[in-house]
Parts: C-alpha cells; sequence; structure tokens
C-alpha cells in the first residue's frame, strides 16, 4: 500500500546539510493502523509528508498504491493525492469558510456538481457526528470539533489512505480518546490503511496495528505493537513504553532494596495472553519452600491481548529459588532478576 | 476667503475623480504583484528566485521616489497613455505608479499573513496553484486586504493633493494653492476639514468592511 525504500530527506539550513532521513525501509499493508513514534526533531514529519510529496525525498523512492510517486507528473501527483487524505495536528481548516464549505473543498476542487456535494457533505458530517454544526466557522468551535472537521474533509473524496500528522497532541486525552475511537471506526468500515505519526506512545497503544520507532531518521525498531510494547529492543523504544506502561519500581521500594542489598532476590515476571490469568504466585508458593511478597504489579490491555507486569520478592535459599525459576521458566513464562539500581 | 462653494464643490468632485479612477487601476495593478511576491517567494507555491527578485527591486525603485518627482518623471509615460500631460486624467497616471506598487506591498504582507498550514492543507488535496490562491490564500486574507486598501485610499487622497502641479485640481490643490500659498485662512480650514472627513469616513468604511468579512 504504502512503501519506502532507501528513502533520503537532506535540508540545507543555515549553510548545513541536515539528514532528516537516513534511508528508510518501511512498508505498511492495506487496511493497517501503522504508528511512527519519534521525539520532536527525528524525522517522522518529513516521513509522513514524503507519503504525499509535501516534501520531496532527496533519495529513494516512495511508492502508494503501486504508483512511484517521484517519478509522476505534477498532474499525475496531485491525482494520486485525492486518494490519500490528510489530518493535521492544528487542522489547518480555513477560518473563513464554514463548516460545509471546509468539507466541501476537495469535492469543490475536484468541480463535482452541488448536489452531490451537498449530499457527500452531510452524510460525512453525519458519520464525524457534527452534522448540527455545517453552517458555523472554525472559530466557533472546540479543538476535537475541529479535528473532526478536519477529518471529514481528509475523508471527503474518499481516500484509501489517511495520513494523521500529529493529529491528537493539540488536543487534551479525553478528546484525544474520542478522536482515536473515530479513526479506528473509519479503518474499521472504510478498511482505509491508517498511517499515524505521534509522540505519544498512548495513541499508538489505543489504536495502531503495527509500529515504528524513528531515531535520527532511521527507522530503529518495528514490530507489532504487542511485541514491541512487551518487549522492547531499543532504549528509545523501552523509554517510550514506559511512558505508558508503568514498569518502573517505585522510588520507595529501590530504596528498601538497595538498603537490604544481598539478602533477597527479586524477580521480574512478565505475564503475556493467557498465563495472565493463572494463579502462579499462589502455586509457587505451595508447591515450593519460598515465601512470596509482591512488590509492585500492574497489567494492561494491548490489542486485545492482556499484558502483566510483577515484581515479587522471593524470600528461601538459593537451590529452592533456583528451582522456582526452572518451573516458571517451564510454563513460557519470562522471569528476570531485578537488579536494584537498574530495577 | 477666496473660493466660492461651487470651486471647492468641483474640486471634491475632481479629487473623487482622481482617487477612485487611481484606486481601480493600481489594484488592478498592484493586487496580482502582490500575489506574484509572494507565490514566487523561496519555498512556496510558484518559487522562482527569478521573478521575485525584479519585481522586489522594481517595486522598491517607485516605492522610494518621492511622489512629486514621479509626477515630474512620469510626463512623457502620461502623455503617451492620455494623449495631454495636464488635467485631473492626466493626474492619474502617476497616481497608478505611486499607488500601485504601494498596494502590491501591502497585499503581499496580507498574504503573508495566511496560515501557512491551510497551504499545505491546499496542496494535501491535490489543488492547483490557481485554486490555491483563488480558494484558499485570497478568501483567507481578504478581510486583511481590505483594510490594506483602505490605507492605499488614504494614501491615494494625500497624493492626490499634489496633483496639482499637473493641473489635477481636486481638494488638496485648493488648500495648497489658496490656503498655503495666498494665505486664505480660512479656505485652508475647510478644505483641511473635508480631507479629514473624507478620511475619517474610508477608514471607518474600510474596518466596517473588513469586520464583515471576518465575521460573516
Amino acid at each position: 500500500m504504502i512503501e519506502f525504500q532507501n528513502l533520503k530527506k537532506v535540508y540545507e539550513s543555515g549553510g548545513q546539510q541536515v539528514h532528516a532521513l537516513n534511508g528508510i525501509d518501511l512498508k505498511i499493508n492495506k487496511g493497517e493502523i501503522f504508528g511512527v513514534i519519534g521525539f520532536s526533531g527525528a524525522g517522522k514529519s518529513s516521513l509522513i509528508r514524503c507519503v504525499n510529496l509535501l516534501e520531496r525525498p532527496t533519495f529513494g523512492k516512495v511508492i502508494v498504491d503501486g504508483h512511484e510517486l517521484t517519478s509522476l507528473s505534477v498532474k499525475e501527483v496531485r491525482e494520486v493525492k485525492k486518494n490519500i487524505g490528510m489530518v493535521f495536528q492544528h487542522f489547518n481548516l480555513l477560518n473563513s469558510k464554514t463548516v460545509f464549505a471546509n468539507v466541501a473543498m476537495p469535492l469543490t476542487l475536484a468541480k463535482l456538481p452541488k448536489e452531490q456535494i451537498k449530499r457527500r457533505v452531510h452524510e460525512l458530517l453525519e458519520f464525524v457526528g457534527l452534522a448540527d454544526k455545517a453552517d458555523y466557522y472554525p472559530d466557533q468551535l472546540s479543538g476535537g470539533q475541529k479535528q473532526r472537521i478536519g477529518i471529514a474533509r481528509a475523508l471527503a473524496t474518499q481516500p484509501s489512505i489517511l495520513l494523521c500528522d500529529e493529529a491528537t497532541s493539540a488536543l487534551d486525552p479525553q478528546t484525544t480518546s474520542s478522536i482515536l475511537q473515530l479513526l479506528k471506526k473509519i479503518n474499521k468500515e472504510y478498511n482505509i490503511t491508517i498511517l499515524i505519526i505521534t509522540h505519544e506512545m498512548s495513541v499508538i497503544r489505543e489504536i495502531c496495528d503495527k509500529v515504528a520507532v524513528i531515531e535520527g531518521g532511521e527507522i530503529i525498531e518495528e514490530g507489532s505493537v504487542f511485541d514491541v510494547f512487551s518487549s522492547p529492543k531499543t532504549q528509545t523504544a523501552r523509554n517510550f513504553v514506559s511512558t505508558v506502561m508503568n514498569d518502573q519500581l517505585p522510588d520507595s521500594i529501590k530504596e528498601l532494596i538497595q538498603k537490604q542489598e544481598g539478602k533477597q532476590k527479586i524477580f521480574r515476571i512478565n505475564f503475556v495472553g493467557n498465563s495472565a490469568g493463572q494463579p502462579l504466585l499462589s502455586e509457587l508458593a505451595k508447591k515450593f519452600d519460598i515465601d512470596i511478597n509482591v512488590l509492585f504489579g500492574n497489567i494492561t490491555e494491548l490489542q486485545g491481548t492482556p499484558f502483566g507486569n510483577l515484581i515479587v520478592e522471593f524470600q528461601g535459599n538459593d537451590d529452592e529459588i533456583k528451582k522456582v525459576l526452572a518451573y516458571v521458566n517451564e510454563k513460557n513464562i519470562s522471569i528476570k532478576e531485578v537488579i536494584a539500581h537498574a530495577s | 476667503m477666496l473660493v466660492n462653494t461651487e470651486q471647492i464643490i468641483e474640486a471634491l468632485f475632481e479629487t473623487i475623480q482622481m482617487v477612485s479612477f487611481s484606486l481601480l487601476f493600481s489594484a488592478i495593478l498592484g493586487i496580482p504583484l502582490g500575489i506574484l511576491l509572494v507565490v514566487t517567494r523561496k519555498d512556496h507555491l510558484l518559487e522562482n528566485v527569478v521573478v521575485f527578485n525584479v519585481l522586489n527591486g522594481i517595486i522598491n525603485i517607485f516605492r522610494s521616489v518621492p511622489f512629486i518627482i514621479l509626477l515630474v518623471a512620469m510626463i512623457p509615460v502620461t502623455r503617451f497613455i492620455v494623449g495631454s500631460s495636464i488635467g485631473t486624467a492626466a493626474a492619474v497616471v502617476p497616481l497608478v505608479f505611486y499607488a500601485g506598487p504601494y498596494i502590491a506591498r501591502l497585499v503581499e504582507n496580507s498574504l503573508l499573513e495566511v496560515d501557512p498550514g491551510v497551504l499545505e492543507a491546499a496542496e494535501a488535496m491535490g489543488a492547483t496553484p490557481w485554486q490555491v490562491i483563488s480558494k484558499f490564500l485570497l478568501p483567507e486574507a481578504l478581510s486583511s486586504l481590505v483594510l490594506a486598501l483602505t490605507i492605499a485610499t488614504i494614501g491615494l487622497v494625500g497624493a492626490s493633493a499634489m496633483a496639482g502641479a499637473v493641473g489635477g485640481g481636486g481638494i488638496g490643490d485648493l488648500a495648497i494653492t489658496y490656503g498655503y500659498q495666498r494665505f486664505d485662512t480660512i479656505t485652508m480650514f475647510i478644505t483641511v476639514a473635508i480631507l479629514i472627513v473624507i478620511v475619517q469616513g474610508l477608514q471607518s468604511l474600510g474596518n466596517i468592511l473588513a469586520k464583515k468579512i471576518r465575521r460573516r
């Protein structure tokens, strides 16, 4: 659907060359909700702008729906753009036009008959839940409403791809959530491929199927949301995951561990899927001669699969604890010893 | 008082004539130039360094010549266009060369204030450059453009006073020839009062229009 091949983008800024994209290879399949996360300046903005050539790549290929965009003429690119909707962080609505005229704009540009435009716009406003706001002006609407209008406008030409450029970054958490639900609904009902770029891991967790982490203009990690959240491989990914998955030991407990260094053993147990439903701890306490002290724990849902995180202290002799570890490993549950300073 | 009411009314009529005709032609000249100044600049719709630099330079040259000198310097051009270098119609030509570049700058200013995000959205929709200008850039800047044209109109009222130098007539000319040069204080007061009323009226009209456009 969307494919980047060795994509590079170099800017000239104040006589210095800035490498915004450093050879991106990425494939986004039809019907996916794909998230790209990165800090500001990581290159994610450049990446999404290459999909509809708002920015021209310096090198490499962008293939959308089988068309290699950089080889197309200006006119052909304009046609391709009609198949790609875009939603912006700051909505980018025309303040001089009504909600109706804003949503109608892509259709007006395509010179569709008035009656048809009217029907389509009302259908879209109905879909985003703002049918009663057709005659309002954007400055009379809240941020969330403006973004709904932005989404309606992006969908006007019935595109097969929707690009979301930090679409929820200017919104409060509650509004963000409702906009994300709307995007999910769009993906399900119209089977539209959605590419989201964001710096908020909660956005990725809430609706994405796949995620890529971008840093320094390169994709440093990529995979299903479940895999990246449950076992992030790079430090950046771990940092992002920890912003939404509270799996850090509380400071007071860290102190406690440091004080009693060497006397007890602390482990982190990760439950995934079915294993989260098992009464593992009580089983261990019954089967082995150890005492178990739960220090910290939480459980989250990722793409409908439960994912749990438990930090426990085992008290008992070393041999017995070794047996416990072997038993847990056998059950395919990840267990790792926690070193206090690294938690 | 050295002038009669009829003379004042005639002068008022001449001022209105000069200002409205020169406003019309300088807007026809200045608005497209202003648009070009915006869209040909770097990273814009129709980036073109040559066109931008040439336009920019020419406009600066016209904007730096004092109007009274421009008035005289334009005489051959005026004679070519109007057929005569003296009279109300002849005054319109230098006024257009004075106000056209001025309007181009004011329009440029207004258009640069349009949120670049809106233009980005237009490009994302696959709008042609002409569509971006006509359906995004100009409508978004309309209220600001009206205020810009108000400023230009008032500038023209002031400049038209000097049109007396080429026999253009008008209220300002009356103020200079009778009020200033012949020390006719009453004529001076009356003509200046009329000019104040005209300027106030124009500014209020512009403000009301701009407000109406902004909050339709």
